[in-house]
């Protein structure tokens, strides 16, 4: 049971870190423009993506370098003669414009990439156990998505709050025209932003990549995720999306190991119930089968009794 | 007065088309294609209420659409296994009814807010659905889904639905019914305080209606339109899958309305015809029609904000200036090139596509092996762009000309 429990809250923290990298770049860019970017998660494709055909020539490690640099300005442009034009339309606009890249991402992903799986491998350098524990086995290169996860977080969170940079970005957060009538470029900055986020959601690609599996549908399996932790840590907070991020991994991954069910809860309380009832799905529902469903569930109730996230301070 | 009469004769007009397109398209494939497109439209039309007229952007309207399906397709069972014993006529407005019960219950936390906060609850609401179907087997069927036989009711003046025509026509009178309430549910006091909430929900509020119970019945109204889509769906097809109530098929009806234009009652019918068209004919010749769609998609968002619809009413003052004619040759001077340079660059992604064929355009061999191809396909491009570019302004210029306000200004209608 201890080995267990120790393994799902390690996977669980693998999880949710990465989770982390996703949406400390979403919700960075909500903060800004308060629009919420549904091609975030096609961007982290493309990161695996073009992290993958780099690898084949140059390796693993400049993929790292390169893809995220990419992604990186490809969300800029994305800003730049995207965003901004929409802009003006409204925020339904700006919305309904992300949802179209994001289709149009993953078409173009299977246009150039094709429709089957990509085999791209974590290097050879970190192909060994870190540690054994109770006989099993954890990988150096689940523990070097930790390294990266906590880095990205520690250094995004020390130019935010104690660079130079970060303070301007911050204020051009919450006061605009401000900012710009101090003689700063708050379009620049947007642009800027976008194209950090955009970049670490192409790192966040190219570390899950090759654990995750790198195929057309990897966007949409994290998409929705990454939203629903960037509403529940409270739109535009950074901490607040570490938490959420946490939490939703480790939620997961205890679900998925436990093997508790509705039938287990009955049995504690006495209750018999027959196999043929119509009701017997509800009945033999396990934990690890409603897993997949339990970030939405929370979602909804956070929505629902506390619409600004658990650490949000906007109401919008 | 007039107005009523041109409104009765734009009916007419839509009813004789549903009822006479089979007459001049009569064959299977025809007529399968006018019943996706007549499931389309009631959704579409539902989808508008939403977010065209409400201001409410959902990412989950499939889960009433979903809903109102499977619960048709159960009905059909019911009647198969004569439990009970109606016409499948009335299936539609059980399934409707489906889709009122689950949007009252929904609708009661999630049109506290419009904007971003209903955006994620739809999502999760959806997302949520359609994991949850996939659990609970004996009601959704699991990823084999649930099929059905729609014959075994009693027939209806002697027609017992075996054939698509049949279905066809009763899909119309849906439709036809279907639109027109939803029609004049805009015209209701509920219905024009939806398009004052979307527009000014404080204000609203301040005459003293309640945003958010404006919205809860905008919402329940478009989801009982949304189940009446699913039940047509269930009774066309037979079958119905996960598919019906997950999040590509709430991506799609977005599709349709914003191509079609949202805030005008016509757009999401055209939205859904030329979707629906774009589907089943282009994926007869391509694989790469959702790459097509979703350059169109995002090409409507940056420059048609509002839609084909929204495109034609645009020339409304041109039109009742009588300076429409002015525009006709500018929009050749321009649309001929940009029409070349599209199909161009439609015609590298095919060739890039293929692997080693090569295509016959125009009684032309294209090889996609040999460089000359791509030069020649490139300097077309690049020319008809350049064109387009410089043909551009004389547009804009006749545009400004035939919108130039010379007599009295429009009367607001």
């Amino acid at each position: 049971m201890f080995e267990i429990l120790v393994f799902a809250t390690l996977n669980g923290l693998v999880t949710g870190l990465l989770l982390f990298m996703l949406a400390s770049g979403l919700t960075l860019i909500f903060s800004m423009m308060g629009v919420l970017n549904f091609a975030h998660a096609s961007l982290y494709m493309l990161g695996a993506y073009f992290a993958y055909s780099i690898s084949l020539y140059l390796g693993f490690w400049l993929g790292l370098l390169i893809a995220p640099l990419l992604v990186g300005v490809l969300g800029a442009l994305i800003e730049r003669y995207g965003l901004r034009r929409v802009h003006q339309h409204g925020h339904v606009a700006e919305l309904v414009f992300t949802f179209g890249l994001a289709f149009l991402i993953d078409e173009a992903v299977q246009f150039f990439w094709g429709p089957d799986t990509k085999n791209y491998q974590s290097p050879d350098v970190l192909d060994f156990p870190l540690f054994t524990l109770f006989g099993q086995e954890f990988s150096a290169y689940r523990g070097f998505m930790i390294g990266i996860s906590v880095l990205i977080f520690i250094g995004l969170y020390r130019l935010l709050t104690r660079s130079r940079v970060g303070i301007i970005i911050q204020a051009a957060i919450t006061h605009p025209h401000t900012v710009a009538n101090l003689g700063h470029n708050v379009p620049l900055i947007f642009m800027a932003v976008f194209g950090v986020g955009s970049a670490l959601a192409g790192v966040a690609g190219v570390i899950a990549g090759p654990v995750l599996t790198t195929f057309p549908g990897m966007a949409a399996v994290l998409g929705s995720i990454v939203f629903v932790i960037v509403v529940i840590g409270g739109l535009g907070s950074l901490a607040g999306a570490l938490i959420a991020s946490l939490l939703i991994g480790l939620l997961q991954s205890y679900a998925i190991a436990s093997n508790l069910g509705v039938a287990d809860l009955l049995n504690l309380l006495g209750l018999e119930f027959s196999r043929d009832h119509p009701l017997t799905d509800l009945w033999t529902l396990t934990l690890p089968q409603i897993a997949p469903i339990l970030p939405y569930l929370l979602l909804i109730l956070v929505l629902i009794f506390r619409p600004t996230g658990l650490l949000g301070n906007r109401e919008q | 007065m007039k107005k009523f009469l041109t409104k009765s004769f734009a009916w007419f007009g839509y009813l004789a088309v549903l009822l006479l397109l089979p007459q001049f398209f009569d064959s299977i494939l025809a007529v399968s294609l006018f019943n996706q497109m007549a499931i389309a439209i009631v959704f579409a039309l539902s989808y508008n209420m939403l977010l065209g007229q409400g201001g409410m952007l959902s990412f989950g309207h499939a889960v009433y659409f979903g809903l109102g399906g499977f619960l048709a397709v159960h009905a059909l069972l019911l009647i198969e296994f004569e439990t009970v014993y109606f016409s499948i006529v009335y299936i539609p407005l059980l399934a409707g009814l489906v889709g009122l019960l689950a949007a009252l219950f929904i609708g009661s936390f999630s049109t506290r807010k419009a904007g971003t906060v209903f955006a994620m609850i739809s999502l999760g609401i959806g997302e949520l659905l359609a994991a949850s179907s996939l659990i609970f087997v004996s009601f959704f069927g699991g990823e084999a889904g649930v099929s059905g036989d729609r014959t075994y009711g009693p027939p209806l003046f002697g027609v017992e639905f075996f054939q698509g025509i049949e279905i066809y026509y009763l899909a119309a009178a849906w439709v036809f019914v279907a639109t027109l309430f939803m029609y004049l549910f805009t015209q209701t006091p509920a219905g024009r305080m939806a398009n004052a909430v979307r527009d000014n929900p404080e204000r609203a509020e301040f005459i003293g209606y309640s945003a958010r119970r404006v919205r809860y019945i905008s919402f329940c109204a478009s989801g009982f339109f949304a189940g009446i889509a699913g039940g047509l769906y269930a009774l066309n097809y037979e079958f119905v899958t996960e598919e019906t109530l997950n999040a590509v098929t709430s991506g799609r009806v977005l599709l349709m309305a914003y191509i079609g234009g949202l805030g005008y009652f016509i757009g999401p019918i055209l939205g859904a015809v030329i979707l629906t068209l774009m589907n089943s004919l282009l994926s007869n010749y391509t694989d790469l029609w959702m790459l097509y769609l979703g350059i169109l998609f995002l090409l409507t968002v940056l420059f048609l904000p509002k839609g084909f619809a929204g495109f034609i009413m645009m020339h409304r003052v041109a039109w009742l200036q009588r300076r429409i004619g002015k525009l006709v040759l500018p929009y050749l001077a321009t649309g001929i090139p940009a029409m070349l340079f599209m199909a161009t660059c439609v015609l590298m992604l095919e060739l890039s596509h293929l692997e080693d064929e090569s295509l016959s355009v125009l009684s032309i061999d294209l090889s996609a092996s040999s460089p000359f191809t791509w030069i020649g396909l490139l300097l077309i491009a690049t020319i008809s762009m350049l064109v387009t570019r410089r043909t551009l302004p004389a547009l804009r210029e006749a545009w400004e000309f035939a919108n130039h306000m010379t007599d009295e200004p429009e009367s607001k209608s």
